[in-house]
């Protein structure tokens, strides 16, 4: 496995300087995701009632993003400016394809198949909207006047409403997040921001008129899980009564009882939040908390230093949508936020979300290694 | 335009942003810590209580299916009590050790561990799940000796759906079948989570939601060992509802039996409510063994059958209607006052387009001399509707054969219905990139070309007819009987079509002629009656014939012969039952169809005069 042979590079500090700066990686990011997904392993081994399978194939894709990441924070980040357009325009292209796919095959899709890859279009977009929000704010003047908010806006709601028919709500949200995040960075006034939230509370009636059913049952199920045991309520139930059985100190590694007797569903994916606060404990649960905001501060300083007005916009959106991940997801798992498909990042078993998400964390690398002075 | 960016301005305003972020994010995560805080600390006792041991569990409690019974209440599809062998995976400590002995003791086929296997995975681990269903007496006595080194495996007493009447009707009542994969994606968790079963085909699939009934759950306390301790509340399933359908399943049998040696289907009507009494599809199949999961060899030989068992002819076949398109094309005739009925015309036994020389011919060799309305009928001459048809164009008789419901479907409560097609100028334009050409108005004129009908539609066509143009809608489903109330089935569109009495009545003497007119092509089946029958043949090619040949029946392969086709309904003065019956490969409409059409007939006006 790709991430172990790095590890074991660690031993000779001399020669790891060396090495790590031609690989134009960044030492503490590097070494708070490294942490992240060996722990992503610890729990699914457990949450994954001890199947070998599971762990393979996580560790794949883990290899896989941890290379295309080195691969990624080598482009000198001039190149991401200078092709923002072209992947925001084939990324949305790519999400009409998909739809238009969806509707001849019947029912939802979110993928499209070039031979034997499978490539998802909503998770090349979580990436190159906020490029394409940046790339045009940085050629303004900063803060944004009202109609480079405008076009803003405009971009954003282009893919994703487009993610949002397909429907995938949990990346929409995440699109959305990394969009907006740009237009905070560039010094979005107070007032438009105190604005967008007082519209968008008065659109949520006419948004819930356009909701999938299911999507409706969801919002409902968080509003009053107890009136639905049987059905969607059981989710938020079980993973409530597996984190609060946790206590302080947790059952222990593999002493999760609720998700051994299969009462916690999607306890590796989206729910692996619960098991894992169940066998560590409040002691785990803060100290994995503890990881991400270190992960998440660490970023929020290369963004500080970025040196052109790009390169910041963007990297503070990444680092800012980083956070989004983390709050949504474990906010719906403890049952203060509604259930939407959001994996917890770098620890949830499978979905593409791990290549988009260090793909990500390769352009901060490449901001924070590339720069033109000192 | 470019304004000059200020940089310092620029850089204040980001660290300021990010500083704010900082705090954002801060404030979130105490957000995230206060609740986890009071999950694990606050709650933990009552969450550990929870998760203990002796914790609650909630089982869901499945309801009986609704019945299914003929319009007369015999029961066309039951729950029988059948023995399975179940096992609780959370009470079985080597589920494969445990399986591999069972398949020794009772010689189970590795398909079914298989299928067990999968159905185990998405069950929570302390409910049932059924490895051998409807087990046989001596499974049951060998299992009976071992039962004591088998913990956590038991008999249990389950359910079965059973059709009684096998092949008979199995288009029409359809059967149930366990949930697969994709299905399960679909549906409601809460009301499937203890079905095992659900309709796929026919009534079975289209009133599933009412054949189903409510689940309802039990709040249990159990121990360690799953073992029920107490239950602390119950809200119980409501059974699913009965359906009494119109269908009259010995006239049904007398339907499909008349069928035998043939492939083909039956549709019966009745004219005043539009209750299918009839609907057969022959070759049939028996449901039964979907139910408790056919083998794969067996529904292999099924699909690939060239009979196609599978297919239901009734309700999806699309069969050109031939000759007993005519009544429809003469009233058109009539209503557009094209001709009168006196109007008499000479039939040499071939028509010809003004300027073509290709000959439409008459199936009679030497035509049938002079001929009005009523004998063009009573004889199905084909060159009187050639030029009927010619003087009509297609528009006209496109947009009168549409009042029919001839190339849409006719709302019956059963999934998968056909469209069939009715030809027009616009159709043949968009779907051949073609104008229309008049000599495809000719032979639309007898029911050939382009025109597809469904059995159904031609029933539902004629009892239209019948009805003096009171369109009926057919149905299945008569009532939902449900424990405290009854439904009637799929409310009806009531639609008329503006006709002229006289005309009707003049085209319905043509078909009183086909039956007992000494000239008739049905007279065979007017016998033993004290009233009378109004039909029309047809026979269908499914072989084009060129221009100069000759068609041989005898000489040609068995499944290149015509289809023969009837349509009928009677008592003629005051009709209560019209009927289709299309025969493939039977040859003439005259000598075949007609006369299972007859004993259908018959059988229904004397049972309810």
């Amino acid at each position: 496995m790709k991430t172990e042979t790095r590890h074991e590079h660690f031993e000779p500090p001399s020669l790891l300087g060396t090495i790590l700066r031609k690989l134009h990686i960044d030492i503490p990011l590097f070494i708070g995701l490294l942490l992240a997904s060996l722990l992503s392993f610890v729990i699914l081994y457990s949450a994954g009632s001890q199947d070998m399978d599971i762990l393979i194939r996580q560790g794949e894709r883990v290899g896989l993003a941890f290379l295309l990441m080195t691969i990624i924070a080598h482009i000198d980040p001039y190149q991401f400016k200078r092709y923002s357009t072209l992947l925001f325009g084939l990324g949305v292209l790519l999400l009409i394809a998909v739809l238009i796919m969806g509707q001849i095959g019947k029912g939802a899709q979110r993928w499209l198949e070039f031979g034997i890859l499978r490539f998802q279009p909503s998770e090349m977009i979580k990436l190159t909207t906020p490029m394409m929000i940046a790339w045009y704010l940085a050629e303004q003047p900063m803060p944004p006047k009202p109609k480079q908010l405008a076009i803003a806006v405009l971009l954003i709601a282009v893919p994703t409403l487009l993610i949002a028919k397909q429907p995938d709500l949990g990346t929409a949200l995440l699109v959305v997040s990394s969009g907006a995040g740009v237009l905070f960075f560039a010094g979005l006034s107070w007032l438009f921001i105190a604005a967008i939230i007082a519209i968008c509370s008065a659109l949520t009636p006419i948004l819930w008129h356009f909701m999938h059913d299911y999507q409706r049952d969801r919002v409902l199920t968080f509003l009053n899980p107890e009136a639905d045991p049987l059905g969607r309520g059981y989710h938020i139930i079980q993973s409530k009564i597996a984190i609060g059985s946790g206590g302080i100190y947790g059952k222990g590694w593999l002493g999760s009882t609720q998700s051994e007797f299969d009462f916690l569903p999607e306890s590796s994916t989206d729910f692996i939040f619960a098991v894992f606060a169940e066998e560590f404990g409040l002691f785990g649960g803060l100290s994995l908390l503890t990881l991400y905001l270190l992960i998440i501060a660490r970023c929020l300083y290369i963004a500080s230093q970025a040196q052109d007005s790009y390169s910041r916009l963007l990297a503070s959106s990444l680092s800012f949508t980083f956070f989004v991940y983390v709050f949504v997801n474990i906010g719906m798992v403890i049952g203060i936020l509604p259930v939407v498909g959001v994996p917890l990042p770098l620890i949830s078993y499978g979905g593409t979300s791990i290549v988009t998400l260090l793909s990500g964390f390769g352009i901060l690398m490449s901001i924070h290694t590339h720069k033109k002075f000192r | 335009m470019y304004t000059i960016k200020d940089l310092s301005v620029e850089n204040r305003i980001f660290i300021n942003r990010i500083v704010a972020a900082f705090c954002v994010i801060t404030v979130l995560t105490s957000g995230l810590i206060i609740r986890l805080i009071y999950l694990q600390i606050v709650g933990h006792e009552h969450y550990s209580l929870l998760a203990k041991d002796n914790s609650v569990k909630i089982v869901p409690l499945v309801p009986t299916r609704g019945m299914i019974y003929d319009r007369h209440g015999k029961v066309l599809a039951e729950n029988t009590p059948s023995y399975s062998l179940e096992l609780i995976p959370e009470q079985i400590s080597n589920m494969d050790e445990t399986l591999l002995r069972l398949q020794t003791l009772l010689d189970i086929p590795t398909d079914k561990i298989e299928l067990f296997q999968k159905l185990r995975k998405r069950q929570k681990r302390f409910v049932s799940t059924p490895l051998l269903l409807s087990m046989n007496d001596e499974e049951l006595a060998k299992f009976a000796v071992s039962r004591p080194y088998f913990p956590g495996v038991d008999i249990h007493t389950r359910l079965v759906r059973h059709y009684p009447y096998s092949d008979l009707a199995a288009h029409v009542i359809g059967y149930v079948s366990r949930i697969n994969e994709a299905e399960l994606k679909d549906l409601p968790i809460s009301e499937y989570r203890g079905s095992t079963h659900i309709g796929k085909l026919g009534i079975e699939s289209s009133y599933e939601i009412d054949l189903h009934g409510k689940t309802g759950y039990a709040e249990i306390e159990t121990n360690v060992q799953a073992r029920l301790l107490n239950t602390l509340n119950e809200v119980n399933p409501d059974p699913g509802a009965d359906l009494y359908l119109s269908l009259d399943i010995d006239l049904q049998k007398t339907a499909y039996n008349a069928l035998t040696g043939f492939n083909g289907a039956v549709v019966a009507i009745d004219i005043k409510t539009g209750g299918v009494l009839v609907f057969v599809s022959r070759p049939g199949f028996d449901p039964n063994p979907f139910v408790v999961g056919i083998a794969n060899d067996a529904y292999q030989a099924l699909q690939t059958s060239e009979n196609q068992p599978l297919y239901n002819r009734a309700l999806r076949g699309l069969y050109p209607p031939g000759s007993t398109i005519k009544p429809f094309i003469a009233l058109a005739g009539l209503e557009f006052e094209a001709i009168n009925p006196q109007q008499r015309l000479n039939c040499p036994g071939y028509y010809q387009l003004p300027g073509v020389d290709h000959q439409y011919r008459d199936w009679k060799k030497g035509g049938h001399g002079s001929v009005d309305l009523n004998q063009a009928i009573t004889e199905s001459c084909d060159v009187y509707f050639y030029r009927l048809a010619s003087m009509l164009g297609i528009d006209h008789m496109h947009s009168f054969l549409q009042q029919f419901g001839f190339g849409e479907k006719t709302g019956i409560d059963l999934i998968g219905e056909k469209t069939g097609l009715l030809p027009s100028r616009e159709w043949k334009l968009a779907q051949k990139k073609q104008s229309w050409y008049p000599g495809e108005t000719l032979i639309t004129g007898i029911g050939q070309g382009y025109l597809q009908v469904t059995p159904l539609q031609l029933a539902r066509a004629t009892a239209t007819l019948a009805n003096q143009g009171h369109v009926v809608t057919p149905f299945l489903v008569d009532k939902i009987v449900r424990a405290h109330e009854t439904s009637p089935g799929p409310e009806i569109y009531q639609e008329t079509i503006t006709l002229k009495q006289e005309n009707v009545n003049t085209v319905i003497d043509g078909m009183i002629n086909v039956v007992h007119s000494s000239r008739g092509t049905a007279k065979g089946i007017n016998t033993h009656i004290n009233y009378q029958i109004a039909g029309k043949t047809g026979t269908a090619q499914v072989l084009g014939i060129k221009q100069n040949a000759k068609y041989n029946e005898n000489s040609i392969d068995f499944k290149f012969r015509d289809h023969a086709l009837f349509i009928s309904f009677a008592p003629a003065n005051d009709p209560k039952i019209a009927i289709a019956v299309i025969v493939e490969n039977g040859g003439h409409g005259g000598s075949v169809a007609a006369p299972i059409a007859g004993q259908v007939i018959k059988q229904y006006l004397k049972e309810s005069p």
